[in-house]
């Protein structure tokens, strides 16, 4: 295995409290060194490949926790391989797996066979969620133990929320004894039959079913009650409203158990992008308001919100061209997420530590993973991230499958370079460097 | 005028004025003793209806033999859909016999609007979804300004399920952009969210709602829509927002009573007023060839 010098760049590792410049040394696919001060580690040995990495940043690989890789079952649309891939070029190194494939991941032989295949052809580390109930139907528990020991982090039965209080009750008190969060789509089926954007004057305007807010407050405010009846983990998907933000907010004054993410289209674009039909906007919870996009951004601010997720959900050309109504709901995610997220650094709405920690360790430590730091001796996964570089957002490139997204032609600025899971380069945009 | 008609919240009002007076003299040919002008001879309309029609079909199908087009109908429970062809590979497929109009009714809110994004044709929105039925509203406003002389500073009430109503969409912006008061009238579980934005006051109560109108226009309850718990019975409705001869005291005494069709007597209106004087309901349906003539020749001019 290749041995890697990262030379002279901007570390920022939040759970060390690292941020200066420095080196880090990977070994044996493992971080060996890290030290703060320009041209503090020095090697004679020709074999290591020695990164400049004089003024870029250099962070621990970022932790996606909410992503679909749609194998098994839904190849077309991405495979394990690809959306890896994709990943890698976000600077991810780390992503778990929704459960929402054919068959669904509600067993050990489909979580295994989702580790197997990540370990033989990903780009990234691969932590599968299990399905909290059996084929995600919502009726019985799924084997939350023998999934977490082959190799689940949580569980979640994703796009379809859990609509009986007693089974959600149930899964928040078994999942306690595998220590492993419950993580819940809120989302009140009933309430937002048929809707497929934010219920509002748009909706009415473009003649199309809307979802109202409370579809989500609703069913954060019942997991929330039910994780303080029962002591369970609870993590709240992909937070899109006001309403929602304000109700963790409250839950976790109040000491109970709930931690929550959200994605970068929550705090970006509101449902102004599903104007003139753009099914790329069309997105599971819907894109909202301008000021639910100001709620999840202060929820970010004061930690109510605890990490970044992208909910890449890659789809096939043909499921977004077509009638509104019939499109699949996603975005393919991983590829703009960085350059999305750091926006919020510009507008001042998170330090970059503190971007990077809901990024890095915040969903590591949800999930109870050992990823999400540059610690010598834990795994040598690292991106390094030029700031300065502007592009425009070119969905026919993206390594991903799944070209739907809304940001295309977006210009950003801030772009991860070089990507290394493992000690394994697994991104390389970096030419001439390495 | 553009290339398509696909809705009226983006038609101009000076493009809803020409197509007024274009129909106008239309009007004039279909009272003729032959009623069939050479105007649009050698072009070739599609009539797409994916949804069950009877009134909108003919009204366009004969608009377009009146003006000598060449026409395919479409019918869709015969068609490669249901073998599960997409909507996009079913356009593409028309489009190579070189249609110039694809007249489209949808049950998805936004089908035609996504069909200009790939079609050389010109598209005209027969009545997406819930969204819009813009050649509706035209004869709407063309037979409001037949009995009436003019739509600017009438008081108009739309009554009924404005929720899941493509007229009423249609009708309530070409209705404000000609000037009316506009008001609309429903329980309020069809009301949908934000329409007061449009400018448009919201009733309750249907005697309230109608007082000193000068038009009503009834919108058909949509048995196929209610299943999700919007009313209660069509007894109760027609208890409360039915319109009968002695509810329509309320309005003015000259008012006309609109309806789209087809009718639910004794749902949403009574057979007294349906086949009163005042009911216009089948001047609408000549207009409503008139003004579809006037909308396929100046599509075919753009």
């Amino acid at each position: 295995m290749t041995e890697i010098l990262i030379k002279n760049g901007h570390i920022t590792d939040p759970l060390q409290g690292i941020d200066a410049v420095g080196c880090v040394l990977i070994t044996g696919g493992k971080i060996g060194k890290i030290s703060v001060g320009a041209d503090s580690i020095n090697v004679s040995n020709p074999a290591i490949s020695v990164v400049n990495a004089t003024e870029l940043f250099v962070f621990p690989g970022f932790v996606d926790m909410h992503t679909h890789l749609r194998e098994p079952g839904f190849e077309y649309k991405e495979t394990i391989r690809t959306g890896t891939l994709a990943a890698a070029k976000g600077g991810f190194t780390s992503v778990c797996s929704m459960p929402n494939t054919k068959p669904v991941n509600d067993n050990e032989t489909v979580t295994e066979f989702i580790v197997r295949k990540a370990m033989m052809e990903g780009y990234c580390d691969v932590f599968p969620i299990g399905a909290i109930t059996k084929g995600q139907e919502g009726k019985e528990l799924a084997e939350m133990g023998m999934m977490k020991t082959a190799g689940c982090v949580g569980f979640s039965d994703d796009g379809k929320p859990v609509v009986n209080s007693l089974i959600m009750r149930r899964a928040l008190e078994y999942s306690k004894v595998f220590s492993s969060p419950v993580i819940s789509h809120a989302e009140d089926a009933f309430l937002s039959e048929g809707g497929v954007m934010n219920e509002g004057y748009l909706s009415t305007i473009l003649g199309l079913r809307g979802i109202p807010a409370e579809a989500e407050i609703i069913m954060i405010k019942r997991d929330i009650d039910l994780a303080a009846l029962t002591g369970g983990r609870l993590h709240v998907a992909h937070v899109s409203t006001a309403g929602g933000v304000r109700a963790i907010r409250e839950a976790k004054k109040d000491g109970i158990k709930v931690t929550a993410e959200t994605c970068p289209h929550y705090f970006s674009i509101t449902e102004d992008a599903v104007n003139g039909y753009n099914t790329n906007g069309k997105v599971n919870p819907p894109l909202r308001t301008q000021k639910d996009v100001e709620a999840v951004r202060e929820g970010l601010n004061d930690d109510t919100i605890d990490a970044i997720a992208t909910d890449h959900a890659p789809h096939h050309r043909d499921d977004k061209m077509c009638e509104f109504d019939r499109a699949a709901f996603g975005i393919s995610g991983f590829e703009t997420a960085f350059s999305l997220s750091i926006r919020l650094v510009h507008d001042g709405v998170l330090t970059l530590s503190r971007l990077i920690r809901k990024m890095t360790c915040e969903p590591a430590a949800i999930l109870s993973i050992d990823k999400g730091t540059l610690r010598e001796g834990g795994d040598g996964d690292i991106v390094v991230v030029d700031m300065e570089a502007t592009f425009t957002v070119e969905s026919e490139r993206f390594l991903s499958k799944g070209k739907n997204t809304p940001f295309s032609g977006w210009q950003l600025k801030g772009q991860p370079v070089l990507t290394i899971n493992r000690g394994r380069v697994t991104y390389d945009n970096f030419t001439g460097r390495l | 005028m553009r290339k398509h008609l696909i809705d009226i919240k983006s038609t101009s009002v000076e493009d809803i004025k020409l197509v007024l007076e274009t129909a106008s003299s239309f009007k004039d040919v279909l009272s003729r003793d032959i009623k069939k002008v050479p105007a649009l001879r050698g072009k070739t309309a599609v009539n797409l209806f994916f949804e069950p029609s009877t009134r909108t079909k003919t009204s366009f199908e004969l608009a377009e033999k009146r003006l000598s087009t060449d026409v395919i109908n479409f019918a869709v429970p015969t068609s490669s859909v249901v073998k599960g062809e997409t909507l996009y590979d079913t356009i593409k497929t028309i489009e190579s016999y070189g249609v110039d109009f694809i007249i489209i009714r949808h049950q998805s809110s936004g089908v035609p609007h996504f069909i200009t994004s790939f079609s050389q044709a010109s598209v005209i929105n027969a009545g997406d979804g819930i969204n819009e039925h813009p050649t509706q509203a035209l004869l709407d406003a063309f037979t409001l300004i037949e009995k009436k002389g003019t739509v600017e500073g009438l008081k108009i009430a739309v009554v009924g399920d404005i929720f899941h109503s493509r007229v009423a969409r249609s009708n309530i912006f070409c209705l404000r952009k000609l000037g009316a008061e506009v008001r609309i009238v429903a329980p309020n579980t069809l009301v949908p969210k934000g329409i007061e934005n449009e400018g448009v006051q919201i009733y309750n109560n249907l005697e309230d709602g109608i007082s000193d109108v000068d038009a009503v226009m009834m919108l058909r309850i949509q048995n196929e829509r209610q299943s999700g718990g919007f009313l209660s019975s069509k007894d109760e409705y027609f208890r409360f927002w039915g319109l009968t001869s002695k509810r329509l005291k309320n309005a003015k005494p000259d008012c006309i009573v609109m309806h789209p069709g087809p009718m639910n007597r004794g749902v949403e209106i009574d057979s007294e007023v349906a086949d009163s004087a005042q009911s216009v309901i089948h001047a609408q349906v000549i207009n409503g060839l008139a003004v579809r003539m006037a909308v396929l020749y100046l599509l075919s001019t753009a």
